[in-house]
């Protein structure tokens, strides 16, 4: 499989009331031709930045991307010109935002909210273009499509809605697909109903997705590959199943401790890690987790640890990586 | 939507017998009285309170207040607003000249904010905190500080002294003579304009820069789309809502709130008559005056619905 996306040492900051926001640090992570990578952390720990920051669509002021590149087949688009970026938009990386009720406009239909994408990037004829509307409608099973395009988003229900997002992203047939926690704000039913759906889509359309969320229940389920960022950072990284196994960082094993599982006695406890994470406006020296963590010794407090392969097919930012207790419950 | 509109229709009756009852009681509460002051006022010592009863028998003054109050909403009723008291002609021939002159001017300066407002604040808001949000707000808080009969009067003044020329007069109705018409109503309609477009232009500009905030226009940039077609078709529609309703608002002031500014270019619109009829406390007029502004204020609000509704697929009346 074809490499489709790599980000390199990303960097993007915010400036707000004197302050310098380090909301994405360094930030390295890559997409092959059809996966779907998962992007797991807390809140507030960067994971739309990042998705922003790829898209080009981070609002200065307040927000910068101060370095880094995004190589998309091959051509840098943080080099791109705003132009050419456009372009790429809609056309070639689809986006999904995590709230389906204020992410459509309320005063337009969702013909014309699906049809105008067609019409930015293939100057396509209304007819053919409400056929293709017609068609990824389907796709995202929407019932009665002819009625439904002429509606308005209020008519429409939250999947609803979610559905129609997923529609207008797969619209211009993109290569990748960015999801920013797609499912947060339905119910959980339906969670799982749009889920499936992105997943399947990705698999026959062959789309790569980037999954971005904070239930590891969703990665296990729908992801390839996944990327744990913390503070800005992507602290730890693999295969879905080996991040499971033998999670490599403080933090993924307490993130797996904390989720309920449905394969564990309901006696055993949850785990939640104790703490904060740190202030993005004034980041501590030394590893980002260390005040949370276990295992913290001297050397977390002098030198932030890099990224290293961390066993079979696994990379962590830890020092103690080796040390950890693997057993995740 | 039918329905709707005829319910608005008819609920405007009961709100106009509302105002006409309040207006017709503050009317008879305010000290002067048009009948001695029409026959004493100058120097008439030698008319008797005889002549003076006569005369308010003659203008039904005499009648209960009720009955007065009857026979009045009765004439309306019957499309008559009555006679002056004043002038003793009737009320719809005082008003017609003049309210077609005061629609007019209130008209044309609704369209001077708007083409100003609408273009002045989107460009502020898409520029905002940079020198042309700068250069809009020195325009706007300078039209909300200049009062337009000020501005009125540097116009006249300026066509004075640099042409040797002044605004017509005499109204000629625009079907008649569109050039004299629009040479005399211009300049007031630009004078008002400005300071109504400065409260607009405000208005938009927060209105476009609180839709910018928008989650949907942050879906139409991932889109790809066009700049002009994410502020034409995603964030004006939106931003025009709360625009509509500070232009309805000061387009249904303008009518009949013009006093100075129409004394300034010497109109003989409604706020000049307005101010005539209190002062020689005619009755029937400033009624008849105080019900059409009213009746304007109420027709301009259920436009302002309607284009809501038109705007807004999410409203719905029934
Ligand atoms: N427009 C902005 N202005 C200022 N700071 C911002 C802005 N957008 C994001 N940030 C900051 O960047 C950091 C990362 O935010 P981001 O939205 O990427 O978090 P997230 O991982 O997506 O969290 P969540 O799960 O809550 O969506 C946060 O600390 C936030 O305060
Ligand atoms: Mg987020």
């Amino acid at each position: 499989m074809g490499r489709l996306l790599e980000v390199r040492n990303l960097k993007t900051r915010f400036y707000t009331q004197g302050r310098e926001i380090h909301a994405v640090d360094d930030v390295s992570l890559h997409v092959d031709e059809g996966e779907t990578l998962a992007v797991v952390g807390e809140s507030g720990c960067g994971k739309s930045v990042t998705a922003l920051s790829i898209m080009g669509l981070i609002p200065w002021p307040p927000g910068k991307i101060l370095g880094g590149e995004v190589i998309f087949q091959g051509r840098d688009l943080l080099a791109l010109a705003p132009q050419e970026m456009r372009q790429v938009r809609g056309r070639e990386i689809g986006m999904v935002f995590q709230e389906p009720m204020t992410s459509l406009n309320p005063v337009l239909t969702i013909e014309r909210q699906l049809t105008e994408t067609l019409e930015a990037h293939q100057a396509m004829a209304p007819a053919a273009a409400r056929e293709r509307a017609l068609e990824v409608m389907g796709q995202v099973g929407i019932p009665d499509a002819p009625t439904r395009l002429l509606q308005y988003p209020h008519q429409y229900s939250g999947g609803m809605r979610q559905r129609v997002m997923i529609a207008m992203a797969l619209i211009c047939g993109p290569k990748l697909i960015l999801a920013d926690e797609p499912t947060t704000a339905l119910d959980v039913t339906i969670q799982a109903q749009i889920l499936a759906l992105m997943k399947d889509l990705s698999r026959r359309l062959g789309v790569a997705m980037i999954l971005i969320t904070h239930n590891l229940g969703v990665v296990a389920r729908y992801a390839d590959r996944v990327n744990v960022m913390y503070a800005g950072r992507v602290i730890e990284r693999g295969s879905a199943r080996a991040l499971y196994a033998t999670p490599r960082h403080p933090y993924t094993l307490g993130l797996l401790r904390s989720v309920p599982r449905l394969d564990r006695s309901r006696k055993q406890r949850l785990d939640p890690i104790e703490g904060q994470p740190p202030d993005l406006g004034a980041l501590p020296q030394g590893c980002r987790f260390r005040a949370r963590c276990p295992y913290a010794e001297k050397t977390c407090a002098e030198t932030d640890p890099p990224l290293v392969p961390a066993g079979e097919g696994q990379w962590s930012a830890c020092w103690k990586w080796e040390h950890l207790s693997t057993k995740s419950a | 939507m039918y329905g709707y509109i005829i319910r608005r229709i008819l609920l405007m009756i009961p709100t106009l017998v509302g105002v006409a009852l309040i207006i017709f009681v503050l009317m008879r509460m305010i000290p002067g009285d048009i009948v001695v002051l029409r026959l004493r006022g100058e120097g008439g010592a030698q008319v008797t309170d005889e002549m003076i009863a006569t005369e308010r028998r003659r203008l039904g003054l005499d009648k209960p207040m009720w009955r007065q109050f009857n026979d009045w909403m009765l004439g309306i009723a019957k499309g008559d607003l009555g006679t002056s008291m004043w002038t003793g002609r009737p009320v719809i021939e005082e008003l017609d000249n003049r309210f077609q002159l005061s629609l007019q001017v209130a008209l044309m300066a609704t369209l001077v904010a708007v083409l100003l407002a609408i273009p002045l604040g989107t460009m502020a808001a898409l520029r905002q905190d940079r020198w042309p949000d700068y250069v809009v707000r020195v325009f706007s808080i300078a039209g909300i500080a200049t009062p337009a009969f000020w501005l009125g009067i540097l116009m006249i003044l300026a066509f004075l002294i640099v042409f040797k020329w002044m605004p017509p007069i005499k109204y000629t109705p625009i079907w008649v003579d569109p050039v004299a018409n629009l040479s005399q109503l211009i300049w007031p309609a630009l004078a008002t304009g400005y300071r109504y477009s400065a409260v607009a232009t405000r208005m938009t500009r927060s209105a476009v820069l609180e839709v910018f905030r928008e989650d949907y226009i942050r879906t139409a940039r991932a889109k790809g789309l066009m700049e002009h077609i994410i502020i034409n078709r995603h964030a004006l529609k939106n931003a025009m809502l709360p625009v509509i309703t500070v232009i309805g608002f000061e387009f249904a002031f303008l009518i009949g709130g013009l006093v100075v500014t129409e004394q300034v270019f010497n109109l003989n619109g409604l706020g000049k008559l307005f101010v005539s009829a209190v002062g020689t406390t005619d009755y029937v007029l400033v009624q008849a005056l105080v019900l059409v502004s009213a009746f304007t204020f109420i027709i301009t609000n259920f436009v302002v619905d309607l284009l809501y509704a038109w705007l807004d697929p999410r409203i719905h009346y029934r």
